[in-house]
């Protein structure tokens, strides 16, 4: 049942005005202006998402409501419209990318206080708004992927944003074409969709119609299935995509957190969830995503524990609570998959902004060996990410502990009990590498350069007031989804039930059922996210000089996770090289230039010469051109009077 | 308006006819006169767009006269939503163009001459119904490019001139011998394009098949379609900007309206049969292997020129499905790509005119001194690399959902060339436009008046049709359908009644 609601619209116009507005008068009317413009668009859209969100509430379960624009694309008897829905689970995304897009908004407006081309920053955080706004409003996958790709685009040039750094053009560079390798799969799963769609004659690719007619889907669903995770490998930094993720962190701090920790790279786990009807048909396509999303959590956390760089250590992390998103999805738990995005959009975008606090306090700082101490000079952003970390190792009474212990939870009773063991032994690896960063970055001594010690500052309250408020969020945004029989149970879940229906896998046969109680489930990885911090602590606290030693004496080990399982030396060798080489020797010198151009200047049309003889006729002079010409048409046009005379 | 299509395919030659009086005095009045010629025309444009009934597949604004009666030679003009389409590109492209070539600055008379008289040929081709009409429209198009080129080119002009005229001609002349086969063979003789369109399963299948083959050849080459392309590298290279432009919009969406036109009308059993060949897998090869290729370029100018055989091989790849969404898709490609083309080859243009050349490497960091013509160029690159909310994404989705159908190994390749084609054109992209700037570039001027004025028309259309692609779909569906329909009718064995 959708209830026609037009308002929803503006959650879309605010941005695109505000996209407009940057664009043609931004640099005009001054940077005042535009910090107050571009936030103010998106707090407008945060609006108009709560009062639609409070007509939501007021309906029965599982309604929605909609808007439609235009017939889009037409094409015999296809028709796909751009045409909008607002149900429980596009809701919830929308709050989250409009609520911490807003904070990230006001935000940017003191970390981006000193670049010259703030008009241009702003214009382009607005697009990417506007373009998520699509991406999870969209009614049908063909204009989802319109937003998908959207965004796509906005990170790159936010990417490479600061442009005259070759480096940052090229991880801008970079970032776009991983995540077309991902989005072609995407569109061959589209294709397929469409294809058995229309056999049984239905043209067109609502979610409501596809939901509908799933039977005529479960022929295509495993390979659908996988061609759009492959699109989500991409978009949302999971094995085999996720290269271009660590290198995008080169552009501005609030875009790392908006965009490539909070809502873009969660586009995945959204999609994933949106066709939840789709997976729920294979099971083949469901271990896929689950496994990948295991695989991925443990794989980039490992990664992340020597990270010398903060926002890269940020980064892995983010890969790995994506892979904890995908986890949850993948073992039917669609909505604690989507619990975690949003937990993982308050404490992960607290951490970023943190980190971007600490950076812009230390002149673009970004190694922890020249941090530390830090805690005495920006207490509210230690405080803040402090919070935050505790939120993502999974400390109760914060957010992290109740979706991550959900995931978990469900993963066991899936009877993945090799996935819950990894997922668990993750928990620990995530307390203990965030540990380390806070510190690494507030504790101990400081290592802060001679030269940047003298003005390191709180940053000013633009910049701490969203941390706060993300950190009340991290506090108390994990409530609302508590286990089973507690106070109100899993309202987050009820909520989303009508939408995304929990799938009770039955363990395969081979699978073994576990039998551990949730209440052991839960002590288990709370134990290991303790031991993480206690690791951390004795680590980077009290022995100082235990890690370096440690590193040395593990020094194969050491270097192959610092350079990241040399994962990046290995697509160049085998996929980017051989390429060019085909490009450029094989195709272009070869097929090409020697072989048929070869003939055709060979073949006895005597090319060069006839161009030796059309010099000798190139006077230059036009007139005599003319003439040659109309001469030419004259004879023949005589020659046809001749014929039909004859005739 | 009593002849609105013969009005708007012989304006120009009123424009030209001008312009060879105008005493060399009034020098400056040649280009005025070029742009006052070709403003009528696209209003006459506008005119039959909107005046078009979209509810017919018929031919609508209909002049047919006795021409040369002896040989059934009709002066028959009209368009259906196939080439109301390419008449509306035509018109767009040809007034924009005018308005690039005033950067021209020897021999204008002769020039914007040629140029009106080039305008009236492709014009005419799109209009003509008789076969015959259409073959001198076909040839009066052909000289006025060769001299455009030859003598207005660059350093290596006359090669790729002559490349391009014997290349022309080698197709022109199998054309010829087609029509005249199809005059001579048929039940009644006739030029009339319907009539024998009419006729067609008269001709024996063997004939037919001959036919068919000669004919795409001699239209493959205008694609441009592997392996009779590479007269266009050189030529687009060699070409004046506003040319380049001319031949990218308009003259290679000639060779698949030909095909649309002659071969699948008049000859729709042996599309039946050989479309998945020719058009399936030469236009599967033509997009990958113009994106390989275009990856090694080091020429600004000839890595656009690449890149358009990989887009025109969605629009080979399109027709090949038989489907409505894959025709629709590919004939609404061919406006697209016209559109989105020559905003390339404007800005590729812009560059050359300022630093006068066109290496890729010897680039870097204009975005700095050049905002505005950097942020064009991107919206013109992620228009061609096919981002969904811009014009060509429409397109290529529809082509790749049509030729799923029937083509799917050819459609991965097809939606896989996607990450090549991002690849190469945002490196080039980073190469030019981002990095440090180079000292020798920083006093370049950002786009002039008269440059934004060709561009931001063309940026517009770009954004609409991505958002609003009906306002050209609607054109084409009822003909594009019916023909469609046809093609696949006419073969009954084999024809799988797919959508």
């Amino acid at each position: 049942m959708t209830h026609d609601f037009p308002a929803l619209g503006l959650i879309l116009l605010f941005p695109l005005l505000g996209v407009i507005f940057n664009i043609f008068f931004g640099q005009r009317c001054g940077r005042r202006v535009v910090n107050f413009i571009a936030p103010a668009a998106i707090f407008l859209a945060f609006a108009a998402a709560l009062a639609a969100f409070a007509t939501l509430l007021g309906m029965p379960r599982g309604a929605a409501l909609g808007f439609d624009l235009w017939p889009w694309i037409e094409a015999g008897r296809f028709h796909f419209d751009i045409a909008f829905r607002f149900d429980a689970l596009s809701g919830v995304m929308v709050l989250v990318v409009t609520g911490v897009g807003a904070l990230i908004h006001l935000y940017s407006d003191g970390y981006m206080g000193e670049d010259e081309d703030y008009a241009r920053f702003f214009a382009y955080m607005n697009l990417f708004a506007f373009a998520m706004l699509i991406l999870v409003l969209a009614n049908n996958l063909l204009l989802m992927f319109v937003g998908w790709e959207g965004v796509g685009l906005c990170s790159y040039l936010l990417i490479a944003f600061w442009y005259d750094n070759a480096e940052f053009a090229y991880n801008g560079r970079k970032a776009f074409i991983v995540n077309r390798v991902g989005d072609a799969g995407f569109v061959l799963g589209i294709l397929t969709l469409i294809s058995a769609l229309a056999s049984s004659g239905i043209w067109t690719l609502t979610f409501t119609e596809m939901a509908k007619h799933r039977e005529t889907l479960a022929p295509v669903a495993t390979l659908a299935g996988s061609l759009l995770f492959l699109g989500a490998t991409g978009k949302s930094a999971q094995i085999p995509l996720y290269v271009w993720l660590p290198d995008a962190m080169v552009g501005p701090t609030p875009v790392s957190a908006l965009i490539h920790a909070a809502t873009m790279v969660t586009a995945g786990v959204y999609m994933v969830a949106r066709l939840n009807f789709l997976y729920a048909l294979s099971s083949q396509a469901m271990t896929i995503v689950a496994t990948v999303g295991a695989v991925t959590a443990i794989f980039s956390a490992t990664i992340a524990i020597v990270q010398p760089d903060i926002k890269r250590v940020l980064a892995y992390s983010t890969i790995s609570q994506i892979g904890y998103m995908m986890l949850g999805v993948g073992v039917g738990a669609f909505a604690s998959g989507i619990f975690h995005l949003m937990t993982h959009a308050f404490f992960k975008s607290l951490l970023f902004l943190g980190a971007g606090s600490v950076i812009h306090a230390l002149d673009g700082e970004q190694d922890m060996n020249h941090m530390g101490g830090l805690k005495r000079t920006m207490p509210v952003t230690w405080v803040t990410m402090l919070v935050a970390g505790l939120a993502i190792s999974g400390i109760p009474p914060f957010a992290g502990f109740f979706s991550k212990d959900a995931i978990l939870a469900s993963t066991y009773a899936s009877g993945h009990i090799w996935l819950w063991a990894v997922g668990v032994v993750t928990a620990g690896l995530t307390a203990f590498y965030m540990f380390r960063l806070l510190f690494l970055t507030f504790h101990g001594a400081s290592r802060i350069d001679a030269s940047k010690r003298g003005h390191v500052h709180e940053s000013p309250a633009v910049m701490t007031v969203p941390l706060v408020i993300l950190a009340l969020c991290c506090l108390i945004g994990g409530w609302i989804g508590l286990p089973d029989g507690i106070l109100w149970g899993d309202a987050f879940g009820r909520f989303l039930m009508p939408i995304c229906p929990t799938l009770k896998l039955t363990p395969a046969a081979t699978l073994a059922r576990g039998s551990l109680s949730p209440a052991v489930l839960s002590a288990i990885a709370f134990g290991l996210a303790v031991s993480g911090i206690a690791l951390a602590w004795s680590f980077y606290v009290m022995t100082p000089g235990l890690p370096a030693r440690l590193a040395r004496n593990l020094s194969p080990l050491y270097r192959m996770l610092l350079r990241k399982y040399y994962i990046d030396e290995i697509y160049n060798t085998l996929v980017s090289r051989p390429l060019f080489w085909l490009s450029q020797v094989v195709l272009f010198r070869g097929v090409d230039s020697a072989i048929i151009d070869g003939a055709v200047d060979g073949t006895g049309l005597g090319v060069e010469a006839s161009g030796e003889g059309l010099r000798r006729i190139a006077t230059g002079n036009v007139q005599h051109y003319a003439l040659a010409y109309l001469a030419g048409v004259l004879a023949i046009a005589g020659y046809y009077v001749y014929l039909v005379h004859r005739h | 308006m009593n002849h609105p299509l013969t009005l708007i395919t012989f304006i120009p030659l009123i424009g030209m006819a001008l312009i060879l009086v105008c005493p060399p005095a009034f020098k400056a009045g040649y280009k005025w006169i070029a742009a006052a010629t070709t403003l009528p025309q696209l209003i006459i444009a506008g005119w039959l767009v909107h005046n078009f009934s979209t509810n017919t597949a018929g031919i609508q604004f209909v002049e047919r006269y006795p021409w040369i009666r002896a040989y059934h030679i009709f002066y028959f003009m009209g368009v259906d939503g196939i080439s109301i389409s390419m008449v509306l590109l035509t018109a767009i492209i040809c007034f924009i163009s005018v308005f690039a070539s005033f950067s021209i600055e020897h021999g204008e008379k002769g020039y914007y001459a040629l140029l009106m008289l080039l305008d009236t040929g492709m014009m005419g081709v799109f209009v003509a119904l008789d076969f015959f009409l259409f073959y001198i429209f076909w040839e009066v198009m052909l000289l006025p490019m060769y001299f455009l080129i030859g003598i207005w080119g660059g350093p290596r002009r006359e090669y790729a001139a002559i490349k391009f005229f014997l290349y022309t001609l080698l197709g022109s002349v199998l054309i010829l011998l087609v029509m005249l086969g199809l005059y001579y063979y048929g039940v009644t003789p006739t030029f009339d394009m319907t009539q024998l369109a009419a006729q067609s399963s008269s001709y024996s299948m063997t004939f037919q098949r001959i036919c068919w083959v000669a004919l795409f050849i001699g239209f493959a080459i205008k694609i441009p379609a592997f392996p009779f392309h590479t007269w266009l590298p050189d030529a687009h290279v060699e070409a004046p900007t506003a040319i380049s432009v001319i031949l990218a919009g308009v003259l290679l969406k000639m060779g698949t309206y030909g095909i649309l036109r002659v071969n699948y009308a008049i000859l729709p059993a042996a599309s039946h049969e050989l479309a998945w060949f020719f058009l399936g897998v030469i236009g599967t090869v033509n997009i990958v292997y113009g994106a390989m290729v275009a990856m090694a370029q080091t020429d600004y100018k000839k890595l656009v020129a690449y890149s358009s055989i990989s887009h025109m091989g969605y629009v080979m790849l399109g027709m090949a499905s038989f489907t409505a969404a894959g025709i629709n898709g590919a004939v609404l490609q061919m406006f697209n790509h016209g559109t989105i083309t020559a905003m390339l080859f404007i800005l590729v243009g812009v560059i050359y005119d300022r630093a006068h050349h066109r290496e890729i490497n010897g680039f870097g960091g204009l975005a700095q001194q050049m905002p505005l013509y950097t942020g064009i160029t991107g919206l013109a690159f992620f228009a061609a690399l096919g981002l969904p909310g811009l014009s060509a994404f429409i397109s290529e989705v529809l082509v790749l959902i049509g030729a799923w159908q029937r083509h799917p190994v050819m459609t991965v390749f097809g939606a896989g060339t996607a990450i090549l084609t991002a690849a190469y054109l945002l490196w080039c992209f980073q190469r030019i436009y981002l990095g440090r700037l180079d000292e020798k570039y920083a006093s370049l001027p950002d786009l002039s008046l008269r440059e934004g004025f060709t561009l931001v028309p063309l940026a517009v259309i770009v954004i609409v049709l991505g958002w609003y692609p009906h306002a050209i779909l609607g054109l084409l569906q009822t003909s594009l359908n019916h023909l469609n329909r046809v093609v696949l009718a006419a073969t009954p064995a084999q024809a799988v009644a797919l959508h």
